[in-house]
């Protein structure tokens, strides 16, 4: 196996240059690997395929990894306040756990420090070039790939390297969706997405109206509440706001015990229903409205305030916008009110702009790959996606295990290419897969994973690619 | 080809209370690049059994080097409650906190609770001194060799090694009552583990691994080392004439240098 990246820094120049069909000069990297991105779901596929053998080649855009979780990097959504919504077991990586010392929810600046410190732990940077953007991935002959790259800015010549497989590990929560809204351009006040909400600052003091009822515009309407002088929330339906702690256990944790043992999702859902009118209570006391679905049918919300301070008056739920005049903000039921601040927390959507979209057989360009495993793409056998996944607990334990599935995967190519075209015909067969049961359909849930669901698909995965 | 296991459900929703764990090191003078070794003491034994003198011919040949006591051993949280799983988390923790991927070394059952760590933790390779896996054949023999002291064990009670069975008899006598002196016990559930056989899972990683041991100990048979080995798929390494405790008997330098210079040699784990 070449591994010409296993010591020092990658040096694409090393190999000899070869041409592309369209005549571009082309450094061929052998079996090297390309990942794109050094985030968390970018830093584990490095570990991964150096862990299996494979040499490595990673392209960053910014100057440090952590990807959303560096706040100094220009796509990053983080927040002073960002804490963690899933507890420490789901959230670290199944073989690098984070401190004990640690809180059972950690800060976003901790969870910087973890990825620095798995990227030095595990001599990751070294196969890392920063302040590099990747602008095209297209397929090359063999099942290989050619990737362009070019300086983050766009600065200095485009270079292009073949690959004998990628992973893409770009993320997927720093492209702003924003709602289109009749008036909104004639709109007089300020207007932000959340991507741009950093510090409780820029709230102290206005009238704040957040939209949206993902676990940041609860966040954000929580501040609100204690920084601004009015705070509006508006929620185009209503939802369950689960607590982060029940019994004094994290309830990620106490609800793992159940699925632990395998309780059928009705009870659960009974159970779970059942706790939050004891913790809770009923939501339509405060004014919220009342959930038009049961739990587990949306992403989690999981926020121990949001109905506290409901409860004090420092957040007013509102319903759904219905359009924006010069100076103020038409409610769905008539209603007007006059925010001077307007937050959009209506969430993010992937983007793959290096890639044509047919490639993730997307070829109507709706921005939903299909895939299998939310992972493989069907007539791709050396492309994967690592993180790509909305799960009801942590991501990086997901992102782990695909990334040691892709690894196996590769492996299985060279060592047992039976077993590697049977995967690859399961790809083909069960692309689209979903693995939620019943969620909602919309941009936010078509990539919702329950992560037990998910990770037992993985296991059986793992299991068919490795039987005797 | 190993199968990895990927649910967790117990990991998951009843983690591993935390505990302030003792961790003692010794560090080259000058970096050298070399992996740093993390030792593991058997239980009763705390860092110190490795502080007396491993750690510091570990560094001196240039090998950062760390050695912890389980919760409930040596300068560690007491935990007369803990587990084997607890003992595997407590070396898991401070395996990550090390700066570098680390070579876990573990002596005695901290050999057994190395094995269930590298399930956990991809360590850069491992070494396992003596090691107890525990199962009837060793309680057997540990009952015949010493009755008094591993009988109440059976029963909860502490589990006490005589100085026949952990030192040669070169250690002079007044150097081994002090070692023995030191010995405290591990918590009762950890020592029942040690009835059964309790099976690891795979390692995370595939580390090299070594086994070594003495034909002579009066703890570990020679058939139970080549067992032991044999699943890792190697020899044992023989230092005749010595005792259980190798890390503290009288010729404790001739195994640690050929584990320094195992490494030294293993590439995986350079």
């Amino acid at each position: 196996m070449s591994t010409s990246t296993d010591h020092g820094r990658p040096d694409p120049d090393a190999t000899p240059s070869a041409q592309s069909p369209e005549g571009r000069p082309l450094s061929d990297r052998g079996d090297t690997v390309c990942v794109i991105g050094a985030g968390a779901s970018g830093l584990t596929a490095i570990k991964n395929l150096r862990e299996h053998g494979f040499g490595v080649d990673c392209y960053e855009r910014e100057t440090g990894v952590g990807g959303a979780w560096n706040w100094r990097h220009d796509r990053s959504p983080v927040y002073a306040s960002t804490h963690l919504l899933s507890s420490k077991p789901f959230t670290q990586f199944p073989d690098f756990p984070m401190p004990d010392s640690w809180p059972d929810y950690p800060h976003h600046s901790q969870l910087l420090a973890y990825f620095e410190r798995y990227a030095d732990h595990f001599d990751l940077r070294s196969h890392v070039w920063f302040g590099t953007e990747v602008i095209r991935v297209e397929p090359a002959e063999g099942d290989r790939w050619d990737v362009t790259t070019r300086s983050t800015g766009g600065y200095g010549p485009e270079r292009t390297s073949r690959y004998a497989a990628v992973v893409i590990a770009n993320g997927h929560n720093w492209s702003p969706k924003l709602p289109r809204y009749e008036g909104l351009e004639e709109f007089r006040g300020e207007i932000m997405h959340a991507s741009s909400y950093k510090d409780p600052a820029q709230l102290r003091g206005k009238r704040v109206l957040v939209v949206g009822a993902g676990n940041t515009g609860c966040d954000i309407a929580v501040e609100a509440a204690q920084q601004a002088s009015r705070c509006w929330h508006s929620t185009r339906r209503g939802y369950w706001y689960a607590p982060k702690y029940v019994l004094g256990r994290p309830a990620d944790q106490v609800n793992d015990a159940l699925l632990a043992m395998r309780v059928p999702l009705r009870v659960r859902q009974w159970l779970y229903h059942w706790t939050l009118r004891l913790t809770v209570g009923d939501l339509t006391r405060f004014g919220l409205p009342k959930p038009d679905h049961r739990v587990y049918e949306t992403h989690p919300i999981a926020n121990s305030q949001l109905v506290y301070y409901v409860g004090h008056g420092g957040i007013g739920p509102v319903p759904d916008l219905a359009r924006f005049r010069p100076y103020a903000v038409e409610l769905a039921d008539g209603r007007e009110i006059d925010p001077d601040l307007v937050i959009f927390a209506t969430g993010y959507l992937p983007r793959f702009e290096f890639l044509d979209a047919s490639v993730f057989g997307d070829s109507a360009g709706t921005g939903r790959p299909t895939l299998w495993l939310n992972a493989f793409t069907p007539g791709h056998p050396t492309l994967a996606v690592a993180g790509l996944v909305q799960p009801d607990s942590g991501m990086f334990t997901l992102a782990h295990w695909q990334t040691v599935l892709f690894a196996r995967l590769l492996r299985a190519r060279r060592d047992r290419p039976e077993r590697a075209a049977a995967f690859a015909s399961r790809v083909r067969d069960r692309a689209g897969e979903r693995y939620s049961g019943q969620v909602k359909d919309s941009s936010r849930h078509w990539f919702e994973v329950g992560h037990a669901d998910y990770l037992r698909a993985v296991q059986r995965a793992l299991h068919d690619l490795e039987a005797k | 080809m190993t199968e990895l296991r990927i649910m967790r459900g117990r990991e998951w929703s009843r983690p591993v209370r935390p505990a302030r764990r003792e961790v003692l090191s010794a560090v080259p003078e000058v970096e050298e690049g070399r992996p740093p070794l993390l030792f593991v003491p058997g239980f009763g034994h705390g860092a110190w059994a490795f502080a007396e003198h491993w750690l510091g011919h570990a560094a001196s040949r240039g090998f950062p080097a760390y050695a912890l006591s389980l919760r409930g051993h040596g300068g560690s949280e007491p935990a007369p409650e803990a587990t084997l799983r607890a003992y595997a988390h407590d070396v898991v923790q401070v395996a990550a906190s090390l700066p570098r991927q680390a070579v876990l070394v573990g002596h005695g059952a901290g050999a057994l609770v190395v094995a269930h760590a590298l399930a956990r933790y991809p360590a850069r390779g491992a070494v396992l001194v003596a090691p107890v896996f525990g199962g009837w054949g060793m309680v057997s023999t540990a009952l015949r060799r010493n009755p008094a002291g591993t009988l109440p064990a059976v029963f909860g009670g502490p589990l006490r090694l005589s100085r026949a069975q952990l030192f040669s008899r070169e250690l002079p006598d007044e150097e081994a009552r002090r070692y023995v002196a030191r010995l405290g016990r591990a918590g009762r559930r950890a020592q029942w583990a040690l009835l059964g056989e309790p099976e690891a899972e795979p390692a995370v990683g595939t580390p090299p691994v070594l086994v070594l041991g003495s034909p002579d100990d009066r703890v570990v048979p020679a058939s139970t080392l080549t067992r032991i080995a044999r699943r890792y798929g190697s020899a044992p390494l023989l230092f005749p004439g010595m005792g259980h405790d190798l890390m503290l008997d009288a010729r404790w330098a001739e195994p640690i240098d050929a584990i320094l210079d195992w490494l030294e040699k293993e590439p995986a784990a350079r």
